[in-house]
């Protein structure tokens, strides 16, 4: 297909079609079949949709590949469709003005991509089209020419570490499910995707559903499961579509069902629409899910993989883990290692987010650093701010300040600057976040999200929440910094699960990194990014006040007194802080601190 | 290996359990006391209340007991200041989201919360913030909920779910606003058995009939329902000649599970209804012919039944049942033994219900003998 024919790439993720991607596909289409064209450039010209890219700060993206030569197009509509096929494809030069700009091929040029290799070039509802990029042949070896043993092997060497947050090793996970004799036995795909912040395994499931499913299939061979469950948040409409669409693929094509690939193994996945609860990711939960009952975690007496869905040994792995899986059986655990680090092989793929350049879904290898995250692939801090600091593995992740900008992403590396991988969330920080603020965002939807079973969680994260509440509405206390630490280190410790083991983490990190500005908000009463409401003041600089009057028409408190040309005077007493005198005044004569 | 039995050290002092036996299982064999909340030995283990736990050697993080398995060598500490301060930690962040009502709650006395608050002397606490209220819901005249005081041990849930088989109660939404509730916040609907009141740690699940009828220093006078054959144990705790509450021991043939009649149904024994003495009807209507009449008409609007002067009359057991046996002889004697039928109940005993059907068929001369839970 490289030569000789004209490709166009219609992006058609969730991000897309909202953005009206559908329409652009449909434009494209249309065209090419017009009738006044010739029926050979129609052979050799088509439209494909694919899936997510990651940048869909700039949809809708659209890839035209001319013999090969691909041009990008970015924030394309449909009414802009006619000149591109005018001028690029029908002529042959590109409209330069609507192509993407260095910051877009810097964010491509920085990643590494693997897991997201087919995501956007490949149209995901079309099994031939995963079958012309070697789809199921990684699956068709394992169940034809590999040994259980030899599978876990192979992944216990690739150093495959599991995506869902933890990093447990896979191969040894599939080892000790491998272990126990035992005729049933699952494979499940943990495609809840928790953090409300990330997107990695939503474009993962949307963009490449078979290397999903042919993920579970090679480890359903390697342990013996004859079931499999996609477990997915109900809200991913668009994944729930393409993966149930692309298990019935499997099975009209008999790679599904009974004695799959004539290995003498039957194998039936299940999508399992999930209420997609923050806990619903959690092992145990997901198991009490998949048998029919709240989602809560339970103690864990046993491993999940020995004893999980029914008593039964049970391998939950995330979406991203089981899609790594046919490359590295394809391309061999040595260069899957070889792209990592010396503990954990592979790329990881971060939801990047906040105050960068460019936000979107990123993929880099194990090991980069933070900074070349933000800086390389991000493009630096948005308008050039100065750069505060990063949220990173979700809402039940850690903040870390500029000190840490060199740590590199891996699992231990991490855990020494203070934070987590978690979900892969990155949120960047700049000089205008208040941190204190940015606590009290995290913990407001923690505190919502804990499922309620254990003291420490359910009342524990709320009690912090209000402390943080306090503090930024300038009723903080004495002790309260020292109370938070101590509140957060006590869930910390005694949580029965991982979300309260990490939930206190924003607070935490942060006190640790910050401590002086949550000092300042307690101690002064102020606010030093000026975020906090409650906290800020605003004056009329009396040198500097035309008396136009235009603050006091806005001041929607009737709050602001001046007689025209002469400097007007704001009444604290009747100020509510909403900061319309300090938008409308052109003269910059609204003080706010 | 192969052994099923495991031995470990709790505070220095060796025990022997069974293999797939918890921590706490073993310390509660040494008599090791460890605060818990949601732990119940005959439901599958929770680990929700986070107030019994220990530290294990070699471990980093502090370990629920109640939710851990013993193994082989393992070095226990059941109390430390460190664990005395985690529990105490927990037991403030209960109380700060907690009524506080010990003054009215029907639990006081006998309530677990209030004990380990009491305990760890907890009158300051830390904590403060919102706290849950709900309205009072529910007509029915069995159960009182005032989720307000609920502390979440779910043991409600797995008694129901596990033991009583019903399901009628689960935990509903998320955080602090947790709650266990029927579906769709729906009036609770179920067999009213109680087995959820009688494991509730707290004054969350209490009888209606409780209500300001005491709480503590009960006489206790075992004895065994009346109602139906199986006979289950049942303990009613007393108070000025009056019963106060009825519940069930664990080491009875019941274990302790009792149903609606048994456990809430009680209120007939302190009835001004009931008949102390026999009565003999004064004018009795013709053989063969029911009254027409109810005697009992008015007794459901008033207080209190009160048989009709006009019609009864009070007798001794004596002359009742000489009457009886009378009246019994001439009808047969008139109309043959069929017309007779005897129903007889389960509140009696199988001595007493094996000679009725003995006399029915023997001294009467009438197969027509039944009983609620048939012969
Ligand atoms: C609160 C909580 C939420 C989680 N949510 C997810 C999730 O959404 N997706 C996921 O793959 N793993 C999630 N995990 C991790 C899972 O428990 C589990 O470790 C993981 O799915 C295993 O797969 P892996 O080994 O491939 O990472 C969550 C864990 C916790 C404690
Ligand atoms: S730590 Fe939080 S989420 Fe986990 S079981 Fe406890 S209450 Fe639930
Ligand atoms: S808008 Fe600015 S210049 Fe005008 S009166 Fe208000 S403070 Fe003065
Ligand atoms: S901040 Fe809002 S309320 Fe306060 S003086 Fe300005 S316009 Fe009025
Ligand atoms: S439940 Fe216990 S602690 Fe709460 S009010 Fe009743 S007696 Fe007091
Ligand atoms: S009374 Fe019985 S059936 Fe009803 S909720 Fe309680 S345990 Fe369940
Ligand atoms: S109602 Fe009682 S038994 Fe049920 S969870 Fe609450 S405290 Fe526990
Ligand atoms: S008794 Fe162990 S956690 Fe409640």
């Amino acid at each position: 297909m490289d030569n000789n024919s004209v490709v166009i790439k219609v992006c058609s993720g969730t991000g897309s079609i909202s953005a009206g991607g559908a329409e652009v596909l449909h434009a494209f289409r249309e065209l090419v079949l017009s009738s006044d064209l010739e029926a050979s450039f129609q052979d050799r010209c088509r439209a494909d949709k694919v899936g997510c890219r990651g940048f869909c700060a700039r949809d809708v993206l659209v890839d035209v590949v001319i013999d090969g030569e691909k041009t990008t197009y970015e924030r394309v509509k449909s009414d802009m469709v006619p000149r591109i096929f005018e001028e690029h494809i029908l002529g042959g030069s590109p409209v330069q003005e609507w192509t993407a700009d260095e910051l877009h091929q810097s964010f491509q040029d920085n990643q590494k991509k693997v897991v997201l290799a087919h995501c956007g070039e490949i149209d995901p509802e079309d099994l031939d089209a995963y079958l012309n990029v070697k789809g199921y042949e990684a699956a068709r070896n394992a169940f034809n020419d590999m040994q259980p043993v030899e599978i876990i092997e192979k992944i216990k060497r690739s150093k495959l570490r599991g995506r869902g947050g933890a990093g447990f090793s896979t191969g040894h996970k599939w080892e000790f499910a491998y272990k126990v004799d035992e005729k049933e036995k699952y494979v499940v795909c943990n495609g809840n995707e928790s953090d409300p912040g990330a997107f990695a395994d939503r474009c993962i499931m949307e963009g490449d559903p078979h290397a999903v499913i042919e993920g579970m299939m090679i480890c359903a061979r390697a342990i013996g499961a004859g079931k499999g469950y996609i477990y997915i948040r109900d809200g991913y409409s668009l994944a729930v579509k393409r993966l149930r669409l692309a298990l019935k693929q499997c099975h009209e094509r008999g790679f599904l069902g009974k004695n799959i690939f004539e290995s003498g193994q039957d194998l039936d996945i299940r999508l399992y629409p999930a209420p997609g609860a923050f806990i619903c990711g959690e092992a145990t939960a997901l198991v009490q899910s998949i048998e029919g009952k709240r989602a809560m975690p339970t103690p864990r007496l046993t491993r999940t993989s020995e004893n999980g869905i029914r008593g039964k040994p049970t391998v939950i792995n995330n979406a991203e883990t089981l899609a790594n899986v046919p490359k590295i059986l394809r391309n061999g655990a040595s260069w899957f290692a070889g792209l990592g680090t010396d503990t954990s092989g592979g790329t990881k793929v971060f939801s990047l987010t906040g105050k960068v350049k460019s936000n979107g879904l990123v993929e880099v290898p194990m090991g980069a650093t933070l900074r070349d995250v933000v800086y390389k692939v991000g493009g630096g801090i948005d308008q050039d701010r100065a750069f505060k600091g990063i949220q990173l593995g979700g809402p039940t992740g850690g903040c870390v300040p500029e000190s840490c900008l060199d740590s590199r992403v891996d699992y231990e590396s991490l855990a020494v600057a203070g934070t987590i991988m978690g979900s892969g969330g990155m949120v960047v920080l700049d000089e205008t976040n208040c941190i204190v603020d940015t606590a009290k965002f995290f913990l407001d939807i923690t505190q919502a999200e804990s499922c309620g079973k254990c003291t420490p969680c359910r009342i524990g994260m709320r009690r912090m929440y209000e402390i943080l509440e306090r503090i930024t509405s300038g009723n903080g206390r004495d002790g309260d910094v020292e109370l938070l630490e101590d509140l957060g280190s006590h869930i910390r410790t005694t949580s029965l699960c991982g979300f309260g083991m990490t939930a206190p983490n924003p607070v935490l990190s942060t006190v640790r990194f910050f401590r002086d500005e949550y000092n300042i908000h307690i101690r002064d009463r102020k606010c030093p990014a000026l975020v906090c409401k409650s906290l800020l003041t605003f004056s009329c600089i009396e040198e500097t006040c035309t008396g136009c009057g235009m603050c006091k028409r806005v001041c929607p408190a009737d709050a602001i007194r001046g007689t025209r040309k002469k400097p007007h005077f704001i009444d604290q007493e009747l100020c509510v802080k909403c900061g319309s005198c300090f938008d409308s005044c052109k003269f910059g004569a609204i003080l706010k601190e | 290996m192969g052994s099923s039995k495991v031995t470990l050290n709790i505070d220095g002092k060796e025990v022997i359990a069974e293999k797939n036996s918890t921590i706490l299982d073993a310390a509660r064999k040494l008599e090791i006391t460890i605060p818990s909340l949601c732990h119940n030995p005959d439901l599958v283990p929770f680990g929700g209340c986070r107030l019994c736990l220990v530290e294990v050697a070699g471990t980093s993080r502090p370990v629920a007991s109640c939710a851990a398995l013993v193994q082989e060598g393992m070095r226990v500490k059941s109390s430390t200041n460190y664990l005395e301060r985690l529990r105490r930690t927990n037991v403030e962040l209960l109380l700060s989201d907690h009524p506080n009502d010990c003054m009215l709650c029907e639990r006081a006395g006998n309530c677990k919360l209030q004990e380990l608050a009491y305990y760890y002397g907890i009158r300051e606490n830390r904590f403060e913030g919102i706290r849950r209220e709900y309205p009072e819901q529910d007509n029915n005249p069995f159960i009182r909920r005032e989720m307000e005081k609920c502390i979440m041990c779910g043991q409600c849930v797995r008694i129901c779910d596990e033991i009583q088989g019903v399901g009628a109660i689960d935990f509903a939404y998320k955080g602090l606003w947790t709650k266990v509730s029927p579906p769709f916040e729906k009036d609770l609907d179920c067999e009213f058995c109680g087995q959820c009141v009688a494991v509730c740690p707290t004054g969350a699940l209490t009888g209606r009939m409780w209500a300001s009828k005491g709480r503590q220093k009960f006489r206790e006078v075992e004895t065994v329902c009346p109602y139906c054959g199986c006979g289950c144990n049942i303990t009613l705790a007393v108070k000025k000649n009056e019963i106060a509450r009825v519940y069930s021991k664990k080491d009875t043939v019941n274990q302790g599970m009792l149903c609606v009649k048994g456990r809430f149904a009680y209120d007939f024994v302190h009835s001004q209804d009931r008949l102390t003495r026999p009565l003999i009807r004064i004018n009795p209507a013709k053989d063969l012919y029911l009254h027409q009449e109810n005697p009992y008409a008015d007794s459901s609007s008033s207080a209190g039944f009160k048989p009709d002067p006009a019609q009864f009359r009070e007798a001794s057991w004596e002359e009742a049942l000489d009457y009886t046996a009378l009246r019994l002889k001439e009808i047969k004697d008139r109309h043959g033994p069929d017309v007779i039928g005897g129903l007889a109940s389960a509140r009696c005993t199988n001595e007493d219900n094996y000679l009725f059907q003995k006399f029915m068929r023997m001294a009467v001369g009438t197969n027509n003998v039944d009983h609620c839970a048939r012969y």
